[in-house]
C-alpha cells in the first residue's frame, strides 16, 4: 500500500499523544508519547503485558477518562478531524460514537441490566442522527443484530437472558450501529471459550471486509490477536516499541520483547519449548530512565542506559537499541512517526 | 522416539499398575430444579454416566467449553457435591463410604488449586497463616515443623527468599505469586493427587508459561496425579499426556495428547481444534470454520448424540435417537461418535 501523508485520508492518526494520571503520591504515565497511523479498512492489533497502558491507549483515543487526568495532549485525528482542539461536548456530538466506538473491556457485563436489548442498540442511534424516524431507526436495529449473528427474536430480551457470546455480539452491535470509521475493542474475547472466540472474530471480520471499519483492537493474546492483525503495535511500559506489519511481524519480531512475547505463546503444534519473561513491568509511577525494558532484557548492554530512539527499517518502527546499525534512519517527529505506515 | 512413541511409552507402566488412583464410575451429578421451593421441576444434568480412570503419577485434561460440566466433575471428585448416581473411588474406596471422618482423610490427600489465586487466598490472612492453617488443620502441633514446611513449600514453588513473603499479605503479591502461592497451599500436606482448574485462565501471557512450567516440574518431581482443567487445549500438551474431551456433560473422545492433536477423530474435537489460532499473519485473510450454535441446555439435553444438532456429519436417523457408546479406535483412543461404529467393530 502507498503511504500517503495527509492525514485526512486515514482512519486514524495520533501524533506524539500522552496521558498521564495523577495519584496521590506521584504521576502515573500510561500513555508516553506514542504516535501511529492506521489507514482505512484495515486493523491494528495493540499488545503487550497487563499494566503497559494499552486500556489507557484506547481510552485516550475515545476520551473516555477518569477525573484524575494530569496530562493528556498530542493530536488525534479521527477519519481526518483534528479532535484533541475540542472541548468535551463538541467531543461527544461529533466525534464519540459518530467517528468512533468502543466495545469495552469485559463487554460481557457493559449491558445495563434493566433495559430491553433493542433498546440499548437504539440509543446511540437516536442520540447521533438526530431526526431519524423510529421505524428507519428499528429497521437498523435489525440489520445491524442480523450482521452480528443474534437471532431477531433476541431483541426483545434482557441481557441476563443472553450467553457470554451472544452478549458480547451485542455490544458489538451497539458499537457498530451508527457506522463509525473506527471501532476500538478492548479485550473483545478473554473471557470466553474458545469457539465463542473464534465466532466473534469471523464476525468482526466481515465487519471489516463488508462495512470497511477500521479497528484498534487492544489484547494481550498474541495468537488470537493475528485473526485480525494488518499491523501490530508492541507497547511496554507506556512506550512504543515496535510497529510493523502482520506478516512481518508474526514472521519474526524485532524487539527482544516482541520476541520474548511470542515465545511465551503456546502453540498447538511443534517441537518449540515455551519461554516466560522474567520479572514484571516496571511501575508506571516511576518508570527507569533510559530503555524500560533494559532491566528484564537479555540483550541489554551498556548503551541500555539512555532511552533509545526510534529507529526505521523499510516499513517497520522499533525502538532499541540493538538495530542502530541495520537502521536505515532514525525517525524522531511525531508527525514521521505516524507517517510510518506499517 | 518420535514423539508418539514416547507418549504411548509414558503411559503403559502406569497403566501396568494394578490400581488406578482414582476410579470415577458411570457418575452422574444432577442439581434438582424445584418449583416454588418445594415441587420437583426437572434436573440440570451436569455430568451425565462419565467413567475414566486416573493412574498414579500422571496428569490428565479434561477439556471442554463453560457449561459443560468440568467444574461439576472436579466439584464431586473434591467431595464437595454428592453425586445423584455412580461412584468415585479413590485407592479403591467410595470417597462417600465411611462419612466425615473419612471424607476428611481423603481430602488431606487431595490438593486443589483454584481459578482465580486473587479470590482463593483470604485478604485479611497473611501468607503464613494462609500456609499454616491446613497444617494445624491437619493435627501438627509443632510450630516449628509447621514453619519448617511454610518455608520448605515457599521454596519449592519459587517465591524466594520465604522471609520476604511471609508477613505479607495477598494483595502485595503479583498476580503470578499468588497463584503461586495457591499451589504452595495445595502441596503443603503432601497430597497424592492435584486438581487445578484453569489455573493460568486468569494470568497474563508470560506469567501464564511460568505457572505452567512449575506445575510441570512439581507433578513430574512428586510424581503425582494431576487432573488438570481447562477449555484452552493450547496449554494442554505441555502439561499432560492424556485428554479427555467433554462436551455436554459426557467425556466424548479419551485419547493421549498426541493423538488428539495429530488424529482427532470427534467432530466437537475438530472445531476445538480448528478454533485455537497460532500466531501467523494468514490467520487475518480467512474466515474461520466453527460450527454454529451453542452448548445445549443440561435441563432438556437433545436425544442422541448430544453434539448432533451442531454437528455436519451427523447420521440421519442415528446420531438423534441414540446415545453413541465408546468406540475404541485405536489402544487407549476411545470416542463416542456413530461415524466410528464399523472402524471399530473391524
Amino acid at each position: 500500500m502507498v503511504p500517503s501523508d495527509d492525514p485526512r485520508d486515514k482512519a486514524l492518526v495520533v501524533e506524539d499523544l500522552v496521558l498521564y494520571f495523577q495519584l496521590t503520591h506521584g504521576i502515573v504515565q500510561a500513555v508516553d508519547h506514542v504516535s501511529f497511523s492506521l489507514d482505512k479498512n484495515r486493523a491494528v492489533v495493540v499488545i503487550g503485558e497487563s499494566g503497559c497502558g494499552k486500556t489507557s491507549m484506547g481510552k485516550a483515543l475515545t476520551r473516555l477518562l477518569p477525573r484524575n487526568v494530569n496530562r493528556y495532549t498530542g493530536k488525534v485525528f479521527i477519519d481526518g478531524v483534528e479532535t484533541m482542539g475540542m472541548d468535551d461536548e463538541t467531543y461527544r456530538e461529533q466525534v464519540r460514537w459518530v467517528k468512533i466506538s468502543q466495545v469495552p473491556q469485559a463487554a460481557m457485563n457493559a449491558l445495563n441490566p434493566v433495559l430491553k436489548l433493542k433498546d440499548q442498540v437504539l440509543e446511540p442511534l437516536l442520540l447521533h442522527e438526530k431526526g431519524i424516524s423510529m421505524e428507519d431507526a428499528m429497521e437498523r436495529v435489525h440489520a445491524v443484530f442480523d450482521f452480528v449473528g443474534v437471532p431477531d427474536g433476541f431483541i426483545e430480551r434482557y441481557p441476563f437472558e443472553l450467553s457470554g457470546g451472544m452478549r458480547q455480539r451485542v455490544v458489538i452491535a451497539m458499537a457498530l450501529i451508527t457506522n463509525p470509521a473506527v471501532i476500538v475493542l478492548d479485550e473483545p474475547t478473554s473471557a470466553l471459550d474458545v469457539l465463542t472466540q473464534a465466532n466473534i472474530y469471523n464476525v468482526l471480520k466481515r465487519i471489516k471486509w463488508e462495512k470497511g471499519t477500521s479497528f484498534v483492537l487492544i489484547t494481550h493474546d498474541v495468537a488470537t490477536s493475528s485473526e485480525l492483525a494488518d499491523d501490530v503495535l508492541v507497547m511496554y511500559a507506556g512506550h512504543m516499541m515496535e510497529h510493523s506489519a502482520a506478516e512481518e511481524f508474526f514472521a519474526g519480531p524485532l524487539h527482544p520483547y516482541a520476541k520474548m512475547l511470542m515465545a511465551a505463546v503456546p502453540k498447538l503444534y511443534g517441537e518449540d519449548e515455551l519461554q516466560f519473561i522474567p520479572g514484571k513491568p516496571p511501575s508506571l509511577l516511576n518508570p527507569p530512565t533510559g530503555c524500560r525494558f533494559a532491566d528484564r532484557c537479555p540483550l541489554a548492554f551498556e548503551k541500555c542506559k539512555l532511552e533509545p530512539p526510534t529507529y526505521r527499517l523499510g516499513n517497520r518502527l522499533v525502538k532499541c537499541w540493538l538495530y542502530e546499525k541495520e537502521a536505515d534512519e532514525i525517525v524522531s517527529s511525531p508527525e514521521a512517526l505516524a507517517g510510518v505506515s506499517a | 522416539m518420535s514423539e508418539q512413541q514416547v507418549q504411548e511409552a509414558a503411559f503403559s507402566p502406569a497403566e501396568a499398575q494394578d490400581q488406578p488412583l482414582l476410579s470415577v464410575r458411570h457418575l452422574k451429578i444432577w442439581y434438582e430444579l424445584k418449583r416454588f421451593g418445594f415441587l420437583h421441576a426437572g434436573y440440570v444434568k451436569a455430568v451425565d454416566d462419565v467413567t475414566f480412570d486416573l493412574p498414579r503419577g500422571e496428569a490428565i485434561a479434561v477439556v471442554g467449553e463453560s457449561g459443560c460440566g468440568k467444574s461439576s466433575l472436579m466439584k464431586a471428585i473434591l467431595g464437595l457435591v454428592h453425586p445423584h448416581d455412580g461412584q468415585i473411588l479413590f485407592e479403591g474406596k467410595d470417597i462417600w463410604e465411611g462419612g466425615n471422618a473419612a471424607m476428611r482423610e481423603y481430602r488431606m490427600k487431595v490438593g486443589y488449586v483454584q481459578q482465580d489465586p486473587y479470590g482463593a487466598l483470604p485478604p485479611f490472612m497473611t501468607i503464613r497463616r494462609i500456609l499454616e492453617e491446613p497444617l494445624i488443620l491437619a493435627g501438627i502441633k509443632d510450630k516449628e515443623e509447621r514453619m519448617e514446611r511454610v518455608i520448605r513449600s515457599l521454596e519449592e514453588v519459587k517465591v524466594t527468599p520465604p522471609s520476604d513473603f511471609l508477613n505479607k499479605y495477598p494483595h502485595m503479591l503479583s498476580g503470578g505469586q499468588q497463584q503461586r502461592v495457591v499451589i504452595a497451599r495445595a502441596l503443603i500436606r503432601n497430597p497424592k493427587m492435584l486438581i487445578a482448574d484453569e489455573p493460568v485462565s486468569m494470568l497474563d501471557a508470560s506469567v501464564r508459561v511460568e505457572i505452567l512450567k512449575l506445575l510441570d516440574e512439581v507433578q513430574q518431581e512428586r510424581h503425582l496425579s494431576v487432573i488438570y482443567i481447562t477449555h484452552d487445549l493450547s496449554t494442554v500438551r505441555y502439561f499432560s499426556k492424556r485428554i479427555f474431551v467433554m462436551y455436554a456433560g459426557k467425556l466424548i473422545e479419551k485419547a493421549s495428547t498426541y493423538e488428539i492433536l495429530h488424529n482427532p477423530k470427534h467432530p466437537y474435537s475438530w472445531a476445538l481444534l480448528n478454533a485455537i489460532s497460532d500466531p501467523l499473519a494468514e490467520n487475518a485473510t480467512k474466515l474461520r470454520d466453527i460450527p454454529p450454535g451453542e452448548p445445549p441446555s443440561l435441563i432438556t439435553p437433545p436425544p442422541g448424540c448430544r453434539f448432533h444438532p451442531r454437528c455436519q456429519k451427523a447420521i440421519q436417523g442415528l446420531c438423534e435417537v441414540e446415545v453413541p457408546p465408546h468406540f475404541s479406535v485405536a489402544p487407549n483412543h476411545d470416542v463416542a461418535c456413530w461415524l466410528y461404529r464399523e472402524e471399530a467393530e473391524a
